[in-house]
């Protein structure tokens, strides 16, 4: 399969099945969509107008090289592996812990409801958390990292349940072979100086909620009392970014129908000195009044061009930043097996709650039918964690034919169930920004490669 | 090549053979909590 278009004045041929791309020239452009249908004759006859006959069989020939080389028009061989993938032994190598389903802010798209999940309020206490450490440790097989998410609601409301949990893991490390990688993801309300002498100290990545320019982060941010938030989070924000030496961190912000000019939240946040940057598209039920439309699509698509363009500009310029979606790793990338299986949701990966359940994701807490075992018990319902690790992209009828499948994987488990009520289907707005954000990545490295 | 620069090497076939080692990242901790995002990670499996 080849996928095919232009962006920024590049034209980019995308073998799907090999990975590789190629920046070409018109000629090369024009005669690919005619390759494996005509003789060069016809190819000759049907773009004589356009080119000269030595160019259209240079091009012919070049074309026919990288063919040969199994770099063009490769076959897709990974579906036969399918059923070793399904038999793949699995071991569990991450968990969101909630520590806290509380919050100190009422963000309007907050997919945990402020925090509560649908349920109630609730803080983590250490024996729980222990208790998922240890259960992570005895379940995760001979893999040596660990990750280990600190998530909410606002996890700072329950900072030394934290404090106390990094401990513990850190004593694990040694005696069982382990490396824990923590992640702390917060609002910035609470952060002081303190705490962010211990993020850096003990935290691989520190994920900091701010939505971009300061008028839009106070609409869908306010804090508990109706106030704007940005004021209160930006300048902590601005410390944790420059201590970690703007390495190992995100600002990390979510677009809506509210801001589809979000390119601008983007540059607001590189222009205040972020350099890892990620805004994200909402994902919400049709109903609200904020939610990402279909209609909204021919938008976003040309804000994803500006920024992309930008980026490259901003870049060359020696003053760029990483835009987590266009982040895409074309030579040291992932193998094919993680490509099948996407996130690891539901097998790899779990959602811890405050009183110790356990559910397939963060995003499927509080949706009881998806709740899976506990701390005391470990996984009670082992089909539900077999229904996760047999979902990939060939089980996804949609995902079949997409030129963006060993991309994104298939998708998002959580997003599918949300507009399809079962795992095994994709949320297709979100396949359209996602394959425009491939295109723009791949441009951006074809660009940065002259 | 006159026509055609390639701008990477990496052919996802070659990763068959050493894949699976499952020491990459989990997709969804780094930072996106609400899409699938994987083409971004970097393999860690040291004998690659």
């Amino acid at each position: 399969m080849v996928h095919q278009y232009k962006n920024n004045g590049y034209n980019i041929v995308l073998d799907v099945n090999s990975g590789l791309v190629h920046a070409v020239d018109d000629v090369v452009y024009d005669v690919i969509p005619l390759f494996e249908e005509k003789q060069i004759d016809e190819i000759v006859n049907a773009l004589e107008d356009v080119y000269s006959e030595k160019d259209i069989r240079e091009a012919y020939e070049e074309i026919s090289q990288l063919k040969s080389d199994g770099v063009l028009f490769t076959k897709d061989i990974y579906e036969e592996y399918i059923d070793k993938f399904k038999e793949r032994e699995t071991v569990v190598k991450a968990l969101c812990l909630h520590i806290a389903h509380d919050c100190n802010l009422a963000c309007k798209y907050c997919f945990a409801e402020e925090g509560e999940y649908h349920g109630r309020r609730a803080l983590m206490s250490f024996e729980v958390g222990k208790k998922a450490l240890d259960f992570l440790v005895k379940n995760s097989g001979s893999r040596k990292n660990l990750e280990v998410d600190f998530f909410g609601g606002e996890p700072l409301m329950n900072f030394d349940v934290v404090k106390q949990l990094v401990a513990y893991g850190r004593s694990l490390e040694e005696p069982y072979h382990k490396k824990f990688r923590f992640t702390l993801t917060t609002n910035g309300v609470l952060l002081n100086d303190d705490i962010i002498e211990f993020a850096n100290k003990e935290m691989g990545n520190v994920v900091l909620s701010v939505d971009g320019r300061k008028e839009i982060h106070d609409m869908m941010r306010p804090t508990r009392n109706g106030k704007g938030s940005y004021d209160l989070i930006m300048p902590k924000f601005k410390k944790v970014a420059e201590s970690r030496n703007q390495t190992n961190y995100y600002v990390r912000g979510t677009f809506t129908h509210n801001n589809l000019d979000f390119s601008k939240d983007v540059l607001s946040l590189a222009d205040e000195g972020f350099e890892q940057i990620s805004v994200e598209p909402v994902v919400t039920a049709e109903t609200e009044s904020y939610a990402i439309r279909k209609e909204d699509l021919p938008q976003i698509f040309e804000e994803y061009d500006k920024l992309a363009a930008e980026l490259v500009k901003r870049k060359k310029e020696g003053r760029g930043f990483n835009f987590f979606h266009f982040m895409i790793d074309l030579n040291g990338g992932p193998c094919v097996y993680k490509r099948l299986s996407g996130c690891g949701s539901g097998c790899e990966y779990l959602a811890v709650t405050p009183w110790g359940d356990f559910y397939p994701c963060h995003q499927f807490v509080g949706e009881e039918k998806f709740l899976m075992g506990n701390v005391d018990e470990g996984i009670t319902k082992p089909e539900i964690s077999e229904m996760f690790k047999n979902c990939n992209v060939y089980s996804k009828e949609k995902c079949k034919n997409c030129f963006a499948k060993f991309f994104c994987s298939g998708g998002c488990a959580a997003n599918s169930y949300n507009f399809h009520g079962h795992i095994n289907d994709t949320y297709d707005i979100g396949c359209e920004m996602q394959k425009k954000r491939v295109e723009c990545a791949i441009m951006i490295k074809a660009a940065l490669a002259q | 090549m006159k026509h055609i620069k390639t701008i990477n090497s990496q052919v996802l076939k070659d990763t068959l053979k050493k894949g699976g080692c499952g020491e990459c990242q989990t997709s969804c901790q780094s930072a996106c909590k609400t899409s699938c995002t994987v083409g971004n990670q970097s393999c860690e499996n040291k004998n690659n």
